[in-house]
């Protein structure tokens, strides 16, 4: 009995080791990929915790020729960046954009896609494929007239233009995510709330309101992140008004006017890039199936 | 009703912006005096166009091609290992970063400084160690439009991993174990089995790539303002409305992005329709 035990144990550790064997190729393929990916980014972290003199002398890799020496890291360009050059501000300034620009689409993408999946109006079909087709309508060719009605109405450079502007290139993405997950909850369970008399308000925010927030939460984090990471929308309603520019605009303006302020540019590029890491790495999961019910399914 | 707010929203800053872009294309720069088919002229005979043109496929062929097929080797590659997640989170992580921080990031790697001095840039780093002359990524002609096309590449291959390994993930068990009992090695069943089983995928990720990359313009705004000769379609548009306020221009620019987008758009109601009726 323990004899065959033993030798099926040996049998399977060869196969282990002949499968690790076989899969080495694997491996190395991976870890290389892996290893390249992330040199750029580890080369502007390490870069941004260099005093400026360093920086501008030796590689950044050059910090793993004696790596404990924790001297030679310095704190100071963070401090540089957010004081001198308006990154600090420009922080504030893009939690002010993204935050109601991520949640007004939401509330009215939902709104909308209940409809779409559950009621019944002339045209309904018809508008939803108006949808679809305006998910890939670029947003360049509605910059010219928009940006011509803000400067009559004075919206141009305000925090309201921007909101209301994320606010519809959000939607039709907004509209399609929830609409197909909201159109494959069960029939049964909204036909009997309707049986019971509830009014449509009443089933929206009692039961598909609770039920979709794993796709609002997906949503969120797509809208939260596009907003944040967006230059070209900002860059067109708020122009250089400086004291409302996110921080996309700012350090795209760093790197046209101290273009070799690598000190600044590395610190800065990481402040604008913390949000965005924070939120992937937390909500990963919601992120990446928003990306695949925006795509695969479609 | 539920779907005013956004009917309003979508008719304000989408369906009528876009229908008077068509309409001011027809106009010259200050949209008062009617030019006919003047701006389109221009469009396609323009020099800075043209090479606009002329980069944008570029852009096409490689972003899309590189980033799919790479994007499906690493997710086949990385469905037989146990770190699985790490590594594709690690790849798809340039994801959440912005154009503009990519193209800080990017701009270091390229950095560079004259023959004999102490190169800080990454690449020019390796190429010096390597016994040749520091190059000027961002600034040569040969190859600067290869140097922004790789960051685009770096940020988007980890999106078409991730949908494209749910899609492999998706291949039935039975069906890789039949083909295996049946005497098939990896290759031919990457060939036989999964690249026919997922091409429906496939052809969503690259409709999407390829609209994403018609879109891009921010990374050549940061990196090279579109000087020597990296100007993309987009980037053009932006150049044309903002510094030279030629709104004409500018929305045949935008017209023609927007028709290069119809085929897409068809497909996608297409596809739209064939779904509909399977629920």
């Amino acid at each position: 009995m323990t004899k065959a035990v033993n030798k099926s144990n040996r049998t399977n550790n060869t196969n282990r080791k002949t499968e690790f064997w076989q899969k080495l190729p694997i491996h190395i393929a991976i870890l290389t990929i892996a290893f390249i990916w992330t040199l750029p980014s580890l080369g502007l972290f390490i870069s941004s915790l260099r005093p400026r003199g360093d920086m501008l002398s030796t590689g950044w890799w050059t910090v793993f020729w004696h790596p404990l020496e924790i001297t030679q890291f310095y704190l100071g360009n963070y401090g540089d960046v957010l004081r001198s050059s308006g990154m600090g501000e420009a922080f504030l300034n893009s939690l002010t954009i993204a935050v109601p620009a991520t949640v007004i689409p939401i509330a009215i993408a939902t709104f909308a896609a209940y409809a779409f999946a559950w009621m019944t109006f002339p045209g309904r079909q018809l508008l939803f494929i108006l949808v679809v087709c305006l998910l890939v309508v670029p947003l360049q060719t509605t910059l010219i007239p928009v940006l011509r009605v803000y400067a009559q109405l004075g919206l141009a450079g305000t925090f309201l233009g921007v909101w209301l502007a994320h606010t519809a290139y959000g939607l039709p993405l907004g509209i399609y995510l929830l609409r197909n997950y909201i159109g494959a909850l069960p029939k049964d369970l909204i036909e009997a709330a309707a049986v019971d008399g509830a009014s449509h308000l009443k089933i929206f925010t009692k039961l598909i309101v609770p039920l979709s927030m794993p796709a609002i939460a997906s949503f969120a984090v797509f809208q939260f992140l596009w907003v944040w990471n967006d230059l070209l929308v900002a860059l067109v309603y708020l122009g250089g008004t400086a004291d409302v520019a996110p921080v996309t605009i700012q350090l795209s303006n760093l790197v046209g006017s101290r273009g070799q302020d690598w000190y600044l540019l590395t610190a800065g590029a990481f402040i604008s890039m913390i949000v965005p890491l924070m939120v992937f790495f937390g909500l990963q999961r919601y992120f990446v199936r928003g990306i695949l019910a925006g795509s695969v399914k479609s | 009703m539920y779907v005013t707010p956004a009917l309003l929203f979508l008719s304000a800053y989408l369906i009528l912006p876009t229908l008077e872009t068509v309409y001011l294309s027809f106009f010259d720069g200050r949209s008062r005096n009617f030019v006919g088919l003047k701006n389109y002229v221009f469009a396609f005979t323009d020099h800075t166009m043209l090479v606009a043109f002329r980069n944008n496929l570029l852009w096409l062929v490689l972003v899309t091609g590189i980033s799919v097929s790479l994007g499906l080797i690493i997710a086949v590659l990385v469905d037989k290992v146990r770190y699985e997640a790490i590594a594709k989170s690690i790849i798809f992580l340039p994801m959440a970063i912005s154009f503009v921080g990519a193209s800080v990031i990017w701009k270091f790697v390229y950095a560079y400084r004259p023959a004999g001095a102490e190169q800080i840039g990454l690449l020019n780093a390796i190429v010096t160690s390597l016994g040749f002359a520091p190059v000027g990524w961002l600034v040569e002609r040969s190859v600067n439009n290869f140097a922004l096309i790789a960051i685009m590449i770096w940020l988007y291959t980890g999106f078409c991993m991730v949908i494209l390994s749910a899609a492999v993930k998706g291949i039935p068990a039975d069906v890789i174990e039949a083909a295996r009992i049946d005497g098939a090695n990896s290759w031919q069943i990457f060939w036989r089995i999964t690249i026919p089983m997922i091409r429906s995928t496939l052809l969503v990720v690259s409709t999407t790539m390829v609209i994403l990359v018609l879109k891009v313009f921010d990374i050549v705004f940061v990196m090279t303002g579109g000087n020597q000769g990296t100007e993309v379609i987009a980037s053009l548009m932006i150049k044309e409305m903002f510094n030279y306020r030629n709104f004409g221009r500018g929305s045949t620019i935008a017209v023609i992005l927007l028709l290069l987008i119809v085929p897409v758009m068809i497909t996608n109601i297409r596809r739209f329709k064939a779904q509909e009726k399977l629920r």
